[in-house]
């Protein structure tokens, strides 16, 4: 029996669609069989982002309306053994399907996959509820910004409401550049500021959008420190303990006489 | 000049984080408070129980209400005074 989990955030484009879709590929590369399931009806993103927008045939909608079978509806993506997508409805709006239809599809999905990741849609109206009615946990994304902040804030106050306890944090884009210097905040400002525990943290890195331009997760990127990121947090997500890790490489000088004594 | 020496040797130059922070905080206070309206009602249950113990208060023209401006939030409460208790001396001579 695997386990549900919800990817949201309140705000809009802090992330999400990526980060489920690093998730999904990093847990598959551990041998693990995933299912992606895209709870954004109306604006389906997650099949470009994962290079699948191609090879679909059936979404969500065909399988909660008993148009086809689940497993008709699922893509299978042949980079990753064992990781498939359930794409959302690109025609239809966020009332075609209904929290009890997803609570449903949720239950089969566990019975055939280790992990059922659900990318919600911004907001916290209907499609929220929807998307977070069959979940077992949540992880909550936001950046280092003060609107994705207090989003996150109201985002947590309603899983709680919906008894979805414990929520985990992923704190995406940032800059340690920027939190050396004083002008972001730090993750222990915002962890001080949401009360929950950190699930990783990922530095803005142009690797995540040039790996997005190709389709492909930047988890298997192994040069890339946002890949990294999420390798670590793929682990942490299987229950390993992996330190978190360290952002602060210093500016160009430190770096670059580190990497000639082989510190780095 | 000096703001670029400052951000060539790291040091603590704009400090923008300290300005968001204090938003957030603020911002959040509010939020949080309206998140749950059930809050403020509980909170003045719980006030009228420990209140009692001391006076006799009009418990129908107590009011509570989270005031704010630009830089702080308080909690206001207006409470009439009906009478007080005698049990009070005993409280403070007693222990």
């Amino acid at each position: 029996m695997g386990e549900v989990i919800v990817v949201t955030s309140g705000k809009g484009g802090v992330g999400k669609t990526t980060t489920t879709a690093n998730l999904g590929a990093g847990l598959a590369t551990h041998g693990h069989r995933v299912v992606l399931v895209d709870a954004d009806i109306g604006l389906r993103n997650l099949d470009v982002v994962l290079g699948l927008e191609n090879r679909i045939v059936y979404d969500i909608t065909d399988v909660t309306g008993g148009h086809c079978r689940l497993r008709q509806a699922l893509i299978k993506d042949k980079r990753f053994e064992g990781l498939f997508l359930l794409p959302a409805a690109q025609t239809k709006d966020k009332t075609a399907v209904s929290p009890d239809q997803m609570k449903a599809l949720c239950e089969e999905l566990k019975q055939e996959f280790d992990y059922v990741i659900i990318d919600c849609p911004a907001g916290i109206e209907q499609g929220f509820r929807n998307a977070i009615a069959g979940a077992d946990k949540a992880i909550v994304v936001t950046t280092p910004e003060v609107a994705a902040v207090r989003d996150a804030d109201r985002i947590i106050g309603l899983l709680e409401a919906a008894e979805l306890r414990d929520p985990r944090l992923i704190i995406n884009r940032i800059r340690p550049r920027m939190v050396r210097h004083g002008d972001m905040m730090s993750i222990e400002d915002i962890i001080d500021i949401l009360a929950i525990d950190l699930l990783g943290v990922v530095p803005e890195d142009e690797m995540v959008v040039i790996s997005t331009n190709r389709g492909e997760p930047v988890v298997q990127d192994e040069r890339s420190r946002s890949g990294q990121a999420y390798r670590n947090i793929v682990r942490r997500i299987k229950g390993e303990a992996v330190p978190m890790m360290n952002l602060d490489e210093g500016g160009f000088v430190s770096r670059f006489l580190r990497r000639m004594i082989g510190l780095s | 000049m000096l703001e670029f020496l400052n951000r060539v040797f790291g040091r603590e130059a704009g400090g923008s984080k300290n300005v968001a922070k204090e938003r957030l905080r603020l911002v959040l206070v509010h939020d949080r408070a309206s998140v749950s309206p059930q809050l403020l009602q509980t909170l003045k249950t719980e006030l009228i129980k420990v209140i009692e113990k001391y006076m006799d208060i009009d418990e129908d023209a107590l009011e509570i209400n989270l005031d704010s401006n630009e830089t702080q939030v308080a909690l206001v409460a207006s409470i009439p005074v009906k009478g007080m208790k005698r049990v009070t001396r005993h409280l403070a001579s007693g222990i």
